[in-house]
């Protein structure tokens, strides 16, 4: 019979490469002495270097020291301390549906692990197993549900003609969509387009989800990045919340604590009732179980120290908000480069836009020149880490854009 | 006029009172109320009972966390000072979606050999899990993709999570012949038969080293026969390696079943996990991997498996993975490792000795030879569901229905308490 010879995975292919990583290795192999990373997912110093929050190393600190910590297992649903602290981010100190507590969060791996976990969730005890998302959304947001089986459709969003939000369109697709459908929405600070409907519009959206039964997902991976209050930025989930009705929301805390590497989130489910609540919790169980049995619990622990301490939570909204105002501020000094230099088109998008990410308008072309001619990097739909960027480097991307325009108009 | 019309609908769809529409999704019903309550996990369930005992004299052997003689866990020294090392230094971006690759490499060595040829070749697709769950997870995950209709052949009995872990994964499952109740050891000819009778190139699991939750192992004579009965069948051998080091205090020892596969040409696949053996439960740190047949078959399967991570938790978390590649790439921290490895699996061993001599102190009718003759951090103690529940309700101990007694709780403080209580119910058996 078989000896040393085949392997039983001799037909496996080889994976496609993944179009964000694939961005960053040709960066890094790129010899040039001045290159330029506007396809990255994380935030930069204006120095271009990574960033460790104080408050995260101090708090990593403090808990180096605490001698009587337990290392061992978390409980399946992670540190119940972790969960209600992340239940009150998101919901608000205030909220009823937690006072009631009707409210059950567990502790995920980052977004992607909440977003997943819900995704399994649904798929064994919702009965409509389509899921909406908005076109274009972050690349890896279908593969959650498809890999729970649950069909994948899209919803209207982006308008290219004014880089901004398609809201007829928007509102027509939900309008359509089948009863029941499960609706994946972005909190704030949308990816990639940086595109967030206002309040007003978010009300609308949320009436008409209501009428047509439509069950929200939020993701929120950048709560606190678009206007440094992570209560303002938490608006839109709130609104859902407060009309009594039910939803699910995944929490990241990669971003706005900048803690990426640890895989810290949080997925809560909102329910009518306490007992419903309690039941949803005891199934997510089953579902974390087969797949890695319990959460980590180092970056958890890290968060909740932060988010407990009065002191410690003051020096992170400190921390977040010099944050989004340097990606703030580049957003303004991109634009007043691209108005000065003359270039055609509305730039306006530019400072409209919200969050770490800008949908420039540049088209696939436009974007090769961009990264052949002058070694900046960006994903191929146009899409800039604005982040990425520093008062010395936001001319070079000016004169950049304005070659590209120009010449491949 | 299109558009105007259909803002005009949209409008109207908007504005209109819609009593209806609202009372549907205003009513109290639920999205969830049919969500049964799910039943406890069986395993995990036992600390939370445990915890919740208001008595002074109880006893946890149910979960498999090693305990020092006081019955506190465990932090390790080296682990301690990985810890002061990296604190506060780490930008915590992302790691690779195969995880870190130092901290793979180092892994790869402890299961595969210091100077294994295999890693030098780079034939082996290996990427960060999390812990053991998380290996088995993946595997079960690529195995169900790259080869859907198979079934995986799983040891009676088993770890529970293993069953969750593949059902979860819509992979089919049998079972193999493993413990005998009647020895209380290994049914090595009803295993072997189950190995024959299986259909040629089935899969299966097999617990490398310590197995759980029985402690019965097979001897090197009889891997060896295993082995060779699977090159005869061509099976697929998958290792759920989560004790090595735990069972013999030696990790090269415990890691003797594999070296046996290896040698007669196996490609096998090795789930690793530090939980235990380093104490990094909490943590989640392990490593799936797969031996090809050449380095390009090897990044083609790791870009696979790095495909069924992606949706999963996108990339692995970097705590655990910095505190094992500090450990195990410092050589005087990897020796202090070994050494606190080794007293673990020593008191270990020493609580087994003394649970049975108290037992046959106590003129016990029955035989209690496979406490020590079992290995590694459980025994398999022969006890019904009724008598395990007669010790959790008359005696505060805790342990895990199917009578799987963690030895990692057991101390010198605690088990002339626990040869009593066992004796009690054991008695009259």
């Amino acid at each position: 019979m078989e000896s040393n010879g085949d392997s039983v995975f001799k037909y496996v292919t080889r994976a496609p490469d993944i179009a964000v990583y694939a961005v960053m290795v040709a960066y890094k192999e790129d010899p040039s002495p001045f290159k330029l990373n506007l396809g990255i997912g994380v935030y930069r110093t204006e120095e271009g270097k990574p960033l460790l929050l104080n408050v995260v190393r101090k708090a990593e600190k403090l808990l180096v020291n605490e001698l009587s910590a337990n290392k061992e297992y978390l409980p399946i649903t992670g540190i119940a301390e972790f969960n209600k602290l992340s239940a009150k981010l998101i919901f608000g100190a205030d909220s009823s549906a937690i006072k009631e507590n009707r409210v059950t969060t567990v502790q995920c791996l980052s977004g992607s692990g909440s977003l997943r976990i819900g995704a399994d969730f649904l798929a064994k005890h919702y009965h409509q197993l389509t899921v909406y998302m908005s076109q274009p959304t972050y690349a890896n947001h279908p593969n959650f549900f498809v890999a729970a089986g649950i069909t994948v459709k899209t919803y209207r969003y982006y308008d290219p003609t004014t880089c901004g939000l398609d809201f007829q369109g928007l509102l027509e697709d939900l309008g359509a969509a089948s009863s029941g459908a499960i609706v994946l929405l972005q909190t704030c600070g949308h990816n990639p387009t940086g595109v967030d409907p206002s309040l007003e519009q978010w009300e609308q959206i949320r009436k008409l989800m209501r009428l047509n039964g439509l069950l929200p997902f939020f993701d929120c991976a950048y709560q606190g990045f678009v206007s440094a209050s992570p209560d303002a930025d938490a608006q839109p989930v709130r609104m859902f919340v407060a009309d009594g009705g039910e939803c699910l929301t995944a929490l990241s805390y990669s971003k706005i604590m900048g803690l990426y590497a640890e895989r810290v989130g949080a997925l809560s489910i909102v329910c009518k009732t306490a007992d419903v609540a309690s039941r949803v919790e005891s199934q997510l169980k089953l579902i974390i179980r087969p797949m890695y049995s319990n959460p980590p619990i180092h970056g958890a622990s890290i968060v909740t120290a932060i988010l407990k301490d009065r002191e410690m939570y003051g020096e992170w909204i400190t921390e977040l908000k010099a944050m989004t105002d340097r990606i703030t501020s580049m957003r303004q000094q991109l634009y007043n480069a691209l108005h000065d230099r003359a270039i055609p088109g509305d730039w306006s998008h530019i400072t409209k836009q919200v969050g770490m990410f800008s949908l420039t308008g540049l088209n696939a072309e436009q974007v090769a020149f961009l990264t052949k001619e002058y070694h900046i990097y960006m994903s191929s739909d146009g899409r800039i880490n604005l982040s990425g960027l520093s008062t010395k480097t936001v001319p070079y991307l000016a004169d950049a854009i304005h070659a590209a325009v120009t010449l491949h108009a | 006029m299109y558009t105007a019309m259909r803002n005009a609908m949209v409008k109207r769809v908007l504005s209109r009172r819609s009593d209806f529409g609202e009372a549907r999704w205003m009513s109290s019903s639920s999205w969830w109320k049919s969500v049964e309550p799910a039943p406890k996990d069986p395993i995990l369930g036992v600390t939370e009972a445990f915890l919740a005992d208001p008595s002074p004299d109880k006893v946890n052997v149910g979960v498999g966390a090693y305990r020092d003689d006081n019955g506190k866990p465990v932090v390790l020294d080296c682990v301690r000072e990985a810890e002061r090392r990296i604190a506060g230094s780490s930008f915590m971006e992302y790691l690779p979606m195969g995880g870190s690759v130092k901290m793979v490499e180092e892994t790869l060595k402890l299961a595969y050999g210091e100077n294994s040829e295999l890693i030098k070749d780079k034939r082996i697709a290996a990427v960060q899990s999390l812990s053991g769950t998380g290996a088995c997870r993946l595997f079960a995950d690529f195995q169900k993709r790259f080869h859907p209709d198979s079934q995986i052949y799983i040891p009676v009995p088993t770890w529970s999570n293993h069953h969750n872990i593949w059902r979860d994964a819509n992979v089919s499952q049998r079972t193999y012949h493993y413990y005998h109740p009647e020895t209380k050891g290994l049914d090595f000819a009803g295993l072997m038969d189950d190995i024959k009778n299986a259909p040629n190139g089935s899969f299966f699991l097999l617990h490398a080293c310590a197995h759980n939750p029985t402690g019965v192992d097979p001897t090197e004579e009889q891997w060896k026969e295993i082995s060779y009965q699977f090159k005869v069948k061509g099976h697929f051998p998958f290792f759920d390696m989560a004790y090595q080091g735990f069972a013999s205090g030696d990790p090269e020892k415990d890691a003797k079943a594999i070296r046996i596969f290896l040698e007669d040409g196996h490609q096998i696949g090795i789930s690793q996990s530090y939980a235990k053996n380093m104490g990094l439960y909490g943590q989640r740190v392990g490593c799936l991997s797969l031996l090809c047949e050449d380095e390009k078959q090897a990044v083609t399967v790791k870009s696979q498996l790095q495909q069924l991570a992606r949706p999963m938790y996108s990339n692995p978390p970097l705590h655990g993975a910095a505190m094992v590649s500090t450990i195990l790439g410092d050589a005087d921290l990897k020796n202090l490792w070994l050494k606190e490895v080794q007293v673990m699996a020593n008191r270990i061993i020493g609580m087994r000795t003394a649970l049975k001599e108290n037992l046959e102190k106590l003129g016990s009718p029955l035989s209690w030879e496979h406490i020590t003759n079992q290995i590694g951090m459980f025994c398999y103690s022969g006890m019904t569901p009724e008598q395990v529940d007669r010790l959790t309700n008359e005696f505060h101990i805790y342990m895990t229905r199917n009578g799987r007694i963690s030895m990692a709780g057991v101390t010198t403080g605690n088990v002339g308490y626990l040869a009593n209580a066992i004796h009690e119910v054991t008695k009259s058996a």
